[in-house]
């Protein structure tokens, strides 16, 4: 590579040096197609129509709707699509629908993400100790994460609305109104939901995580005396720091994503719009109202949002 | 990983290029006048399938050259996302017998119905069929591109069990002001023989207003949510009707939290607003009566929402001369006949008690609604249609529902926003 280099801006500019300039062009641009390995473009490039497909083509052509007046028609009808510049963006961005919507997002990802991480981290720790039953438990945490939500959706309407056995339990602590229809507490009660059905898939991710770390550590640990919260504290976490953040930016990804528990839960997002989430606006904007333009610029705005949190995410966990 | 993205990227640009022309050609070159084998969605339920079938089986037993193939409408959360959904994928059928005359508006601007009134007798077979009722169902281009089908004219059903226990007249109920039907509410919940006097959806969807305020709207109004292309809900008698429906959410006689199932069929609510179709489906498993939807002083109301579905003919279609002579064979005398036989449901027909004076003799329980049928309301036809229901339905939630905001200011404000949105905005 160096040589190569050295060739293309060296001081030769005679005819000969000129095709040689021209050669190790060629040969770097082919370099930079096929890597050193040309023939493992061959085995990759399944994927990559794969992933033209199902994410550059989409994310592109989503990014140009949210530029022009764009919605669905029949196909051979010929329509205008002007460029509308940012008038979809500030149409969304003027929509106090839009921005109770990010707000709401908020309030689920500020309590969702902190109890998944919290909870798998203890759970994967707990489960990787040798306990009696302890594939019995495994399982048992990972049942709701593949059951479909329509499903589990069902048992938490029973035990959340206002005669459940939540409330029968409470008595007459029982919130008024109850959960799922209380503007303060329908989107919390969400965030639990949802952590509650994912922890199964996060506790996995830190069980491979845990049985990494050499045990060599915690015996030295015990050895100099350090106690269990301090082993958790000073090996388990920052061994599995790389899993954190993982877990980290799938929880937020998939928590911005959220659709499904608001629809089936809280039936569109009540109550009052409290559980509404940008991409239940989506859905609504562009299938139901028929603008998938401005339903592609909450989509965009989106994407910006959760790319940003999570490189946050990622320059605060890797700074060490 | 890098580096392949980037030399795919202008792959990708130029595909979108290539989807920015926007459009092409025209639609295969379907003309009025072709004839063959056509396709139809009819609706789910048990017994519209069993009508759709034997009709569609009439149908083909005379009709050799042009076969239909009918089938259910293909599951989804609603019958109109699935239908949006087969007119950009361009594989919609030729007819769908279940098209909500609310979802016509944006179905025409994605260019995929079929205006009715281009065949030579199109125009003069509607307004036989659908008489004064059919102007309602003009677009904004003056066409018609759904054909009035079948109508539910919603009315109170009450459950005269319950009412007994209350201790109320069960035969001669009071619910015909907004002053009655609140006291009857408040004696039935504070006897405790129900949990909830009525039990409408609370939630978000932009069609459960059809369900509780849009049928007393139009029984007190006589008007359309919107018409000439200004909203009519924030009037004082639209006021009115949401102010009794804040009264009943604010004293618990109406939950805020939906029901999991037929609450009026389990008997945890007294009343519920249906259509006909109630009739064969509660049956003999509660003992019902029905009343109209009241009105703020009693007097007899000027309508009541219509609950139609409509049937559309869609761009798509090739044979539609066949496609149109099918539409007009399954809205003919014979099978509106087997039609309102087989579901209870009310064809739109200018004459519909005197032309099945046997069916109505007989089905003494169908007589009020098929004189509901003759003056009921319809969503109004106007751009952003689906929109503007849900900008209303938005702001009932919140200050209807959950009492919150100043309600007639709430309702005016949403009132601003759907006259924009019925300008086309």
């Amino acid at each position: 590579m160096s040589s190569t280099h050295s060739d293309t801006h060296g001081p030769a500019r005679g005819k000969r040096g000129a095709g040689r300039s021209t050669t190790a062009r060629r040969q770097l641009w082919q370099l930079r197609l096929g890597g050193h390995q040309p023939v493992g473009m061959l085995f990759v490039s399944p994927y990559l129509l794969y992933l033209a497909a199902i994410f550059v083509y989409p994310l592109g052509f989503a990014v140009w709707m949210s530029f022009h007046q764009y919605f669905f028609t029949a196909p051979g009808v010929k329509v205008d699509r002007p460029f509308v510049g940012l008038d979809n963006y500030t149409a969304v961005l003027t929509d106090p629908d839009v921005w109770r919507s990010f707000l709401n997002i908020a309030v689920f990802l500020v309590i969702n993400v902190p109890l998944t991480v919290v909870a798998s981290l203890v759970l994967a720790s707990a489960l990787n100790q040798k306990l009696r039953y302890r594939s019995f438990f495994r399982t048992a945490y990972y049942i709701p994460y593949v059951t479909a939500s329509v499903a589990v959706v069902g048992v938490w309407i029973f035990l959340f609305n206002s005669n459940g056995l939540v409330n029968q339990a409470l008595g007459p602590l029982a919130p008024d109104p109850s959960w799922l229809v209380n503007s303060h507490l329908a989107m919390p009660t969400v965030a639990v939901f949802v952590a509650w059905k994912q922890l199964g898939f996060f506790v996995v991710l830190y069980l491979s995580a845990l049985q990494n770390v050499p045990q060599e550590l915690y015996e030295s640990a015990a050895i100099d005396g350090a106690g269990k919260f301090r082993m958790f504290r000073s090996i388990t976490i920052p061994a599995v720091r790389p899993a954190t953040l993982l877990v980290l930016i799938l929880a937020t990804v998939t928590g911005a994503n959220l659709f499904t528990e608001p629809y089936l839960l809280t039936s569109g997002g009540g109550p009052d719009g409290a559980t509404t989430s940008p991409v239940l606006l989506m859905y609504q904007r562009g299938l139901q109202q028929g603008h998938p333009d401005q339903a592609a610029a909450i989509g965009v705005i989106l994407v910006v949002l959760i790319t940003a949190v999570s490189l946050v995410y990622r320059r605060f966990l890797e700074r060490d | 990983m890098k580096k392949a993205l980037l030399v795919m990227l202008p792959v990708a640009a130029l595909t979108l290029s290539a989807c920015g022309s926007g459009g092409g050609s025209d639609s295969g070159g379907a003309s009025n006048d072709a004839r063959g084998p056509i396709t139809v969605w009819y609706s789910n339920n048990a017994q519209e399938v069993a009508w759709g079938k034997s009709m569609v089986a009439t149908w083909n037993a005379t009709h050799p050259k042009e076969k239909v193939t009918a089938q259910e409408i293909p599951a989804g959360k609603s019958s109109e996302e699935v239908i949006g959904a087969a007119i950009t994928a361009g594989n919609a059928p030729c007819l769908v017998l279940n098209t909500a005359p609310a979802a016509v508006p944006g179905f025409q601007k994605q260019g995929g119905l079929v205006a009715l009134d281009d065949f030579p007798d199109g125009k003069q077979y509607l307004q036989s069929r659908v008489g004064d009722r059919l102007s309602q169902y003009a677009s904004p281009d003056g066409k018609y591109y759904q054909m009035p089908w079948k109508s539910n004219p919603v009315m109170i059903f009450y459950n005269k069990e319950l009412f007994k226990k209350a201790g109320l007249d069960a035969e001669h109920p009071k619910l015909a002001s907004y002053q009655d039907f609140l006291n009857t509410s408040r004696k039935l919940v504070k006897s405790g023989v129900a949990k909830a006097a009525i039990w409408p959806a609370p939630t978000s969807e932009f069609y459960q207003s059809w369900f509780d305020f849009y049928p007393l709207f139009a029984a007190q109004t006589g008007k359309q949510l919107v018409e000439d292309g200004k909203a009519q809900f924030a009037s004082p008698e639209g006021i009115k009707a949401a102010e009794l429906w804040k009264t009943m959410y604010d004293e618990g006689l109406a939950p805020k939290e939906s029901f999991n199932g037929d609450s009026f069929a389990e008997g945890k609510a007294a009343m519920s607003t249906v259509g006909p179709w109630a009739v064969s489906v509660y049956g003999d498993k509660v003992k019902w009566g029905a009343v109209p939807v009241p009105t703020a002083d009693g007097t007899a109301g000027k309508g009541t929402f219509s609950d139609e579905k409509s049937i559309g003919m869609y761009t798509s279609c090739k044979n539609r001369a066949t496609a149109w002579d099918v539409m007009k064979f399954a809205t003919g005398k014979e099978q509106d006949g087997k039609l309102l036989e087989a579901t209870g449901q009310m064809p739109m027909r200018t004459d519909l008690t005197s032309a099945y004076p046997s069916y109505f003799a007989s089905h003494k329980d169908y007589e009020a609604f098929a004189q509901q049928a003759e003056h009921t309301i319809e969503a109004p036809n106007v751009p952003n249609s689906v929109e503007i229901w849900q900008t209303f339905r938005d702001a009932y939630t919140k200050a209807v529902i959950f009492g919150k905001g100043d309600l007639p200011a709430t309702l005016k404000g949403a009132a601003g926003k759907v006259d924009k949105l019925a300008e086309g905005q």
